[in-house]
């Protein structure tokens, strides 16, 4: 058996190839917004052209800067806080089950709150500092984690899991061992969903109630009758996001290279049928 | 000399009666095997003696009653449960390590076996680059290195395909005549128990009891001469008649209960 090193750089091409039909409608939607911008008779007020927006977003470069920074500090303060949350309480429950029906519920309950009713009142609880943003982010990537977290403990092969026991292992050891490992593609999943909430929550929390930040950014913005302003601030918080999911696809890819080894066997077998 | 001797062993869970009367025992550097019916409880007797469930009757190893359960047996389950996360030779160093051993001192005991096995160059393999067979063969590997004192084996080949199926019996066969290991293997492929076994016993359908005890006084290596292959397949007519027989003339009235 060969081991299909080689591979790698022919699928990152492949990975890169893939990427195309999105970039060229992505800059179809782009160019229709311009142009219909530009001759749409509309004023720059209401609906200003990507154009106008990447060129004052260049002005503003400094303020917009200044602003993005507290809001990538409340999303990673933020998320990290979830994430050691949802890891330890995800164990509690797995090994006490009684636990998890005293905790889903609330769990849930959480998950109903209207995001724009809450963050003014969480400001209110606990300032203007970061510890709202980081209690908002925390609140809405916590649940996809933890469902995740706690099913894929669930998931474990049951074969694996007696074999440990008849090798003399414990608990603890099956959970280091069998579960925690068992759960990781459902983790990643968890956590592929919820890293796409991070920065948005924070923008809301920012929102309701901050110094600085692109959510208090935005307002202001809007209020100052500056929607290109608006949408240059938005821009950056997709392009964090975007990459956030990224980094988040990158970790799943070096914390899990057992995966690729099945795919890529997989993949040589049927290219290699093709031929 | 007798190592694992059980007499009388129950099981019920709730209402239902799994093992009736087990009376079995298994002889220093002897390979025994336990044949009977899908779902007779056969596996729940594994359970019963890796201590993952309890029953009632007498088990002891070595005249001590099985209190001290699971450091006797190494057990090798039915499916290879291989963990996917693992290469190849932390797999089968697996169990040295849940007995306290470092991990790089627990490669090192192992990576010896693995030309024996087959294995060799797949030490830094993952388990989904493997074929069944050698998954298999890993799984053994693991099961036998924890060095304990019999092998308990649950239906190892059930889940391969009859071709490597009946490859890997051989090469059992093989391994055992090199080996000697004490083993218990629990199977419902005649063939198998009387390719590998020194005896066999023959369970009913549940409630399981012993309804036949089997010597098979072939010589080894077993997979040789047609000689051979015709006692053998006399052996496999005869137990082949006791299942059927018995399986037929209670036709399934313990599953009704």
């Amino acid at each position: 058996m060969s081991l299909p090193r080689s591979r790698q750089p022919r699928r990152l091409g492949t990975a890169f190839a893939r990427t195309i039909p999105a970039v060229i409608s992505l800059a179809l939607l782009i160019a229709v917004w311009e142009l219909y911008a530009r001759f749409g008779g509309i004023a720059p007020t209401v609906l200003p052209a990507p154009s106008r927006v990447l060129q004052q977003a260049w002005e503003n470069r400094a303020a917009l800067a200044e602003n993005t920074l507290p809001t990538i500090r409340a999303t990673l303060a933020g998320f990290a806080c979830s994430l050691v949350a949802a890891f330890v309480l995800s164990a509690l429950v797995d090994f006490a089950p009684r636990l998890r029906r005293a905790l889903f519920p609330i769990l849930i309950a959480s998950q109903t709150l209207p995001l724009v009713a809450i963050a003014p009142l969480v400001v209110l609880w606990f300032g203007f500092g970061l510890l709202p943003k980081i209690l908002l982010v925390a609140l809405v990537t916590f649940f996809p984690m933890m469902v995740a977290l706690v099913e894929g403990y669930a998931a474990t092969q049951k074969e694996i899991a007696e074999m440990l026991a008849a090798m003399g292992a414990g608990r603890w050891r099956i959970f280091r061992s069998a579960r925690l490992p068992s759960a990781l593609p459902y983790f990643f999943a968890g956590l592929r969903v919820s890293i796409t909430y991070a920065v948005v929550g924070a923008i809301f929390a920012e929102y309701a109630g901050a110094a600085k930040g692109l959510g208090i950014y935005m307002l202001s913005a809007k209020n100052n009758f500056r929607p290109d302003l608006v949408l240059a601030a938005v821009t950056i918080s997709s392009a964090l996001t975007l990459m956030l999911f990224g980094l988040a696809v990158l970790i799943q890819h070096l914390a899990m290279p057992w995966e690729r080894a099945g795919r890529e066997d997989g993949q040589k077998s049927s290219t290699e049928g093709g031929r | 000399m007798t190592r694992l001797e059980l007499r009388d062993v129950r099981k019920s869970f709730g209402a239902l009666e799994v093992l009736a009367d087990i009376s079995l025992h298994v002889g220093e550097g002897e390979f025994v095997s336990i044949l009977g019916p899908s779902g007779a409880g056969k596996s729940t007797l594994f359970q019963l003696l890796t201590g993952a469930v309890r029953g009632e009757g007498e088990m002891r190893f070595d005249g001590v009653p099985l209190d001290d359960h699971g450091s006797r047996f190494a057990f090798m389950p039915q499916r290879d449960a291989l963990m996917p996360w693992r290469r190849v030779i932390d797999n089968a160093a697996l169990g040295l390590e849940v007995q306290g051993m470092r991990r790089r001192a627990a490669r090192e005991r192992v990576a010896p076996l693995f030309a024996e096995f087959g294995l060799a160059g797949f030490e830094r393999a993952w388990p989904a680059e493997l074929s069944g067979g050698m998954r298999q063969r890993v799984a053994l590997l693991r099961t036998v290195v924890q060095a304990r004192d019999m092998l308990l084996l649950d239906e190892p080949f059930g889940a391969l395909d009859a071709l490597t199926r009946a490859a890997m019996q051989r090469w059992l066969e093989g391994m055992w005549r090199g080996h000697r290991w004490t083993a218990l293997l629990i199977t419902h492929d005649v063939r198998e128990a009387v390719l590998l076994s020194d005896r066999i016993y023959v369970l009913s359908a549940r409630p399981a009891r012993v309804i036949s005890e089997i010597p098979v006084p072939l010589p080894r290596p077993r997979t040789e001469g047609a000689a051979l292959a015709r006692e053998a397949a006399a052996i496999e007519a005869g137990i082949l008649d006791t299942l059927l027989g018995a399986t037929n003339s209670r036709p399934f009235d313990g599953e009704a209960k």
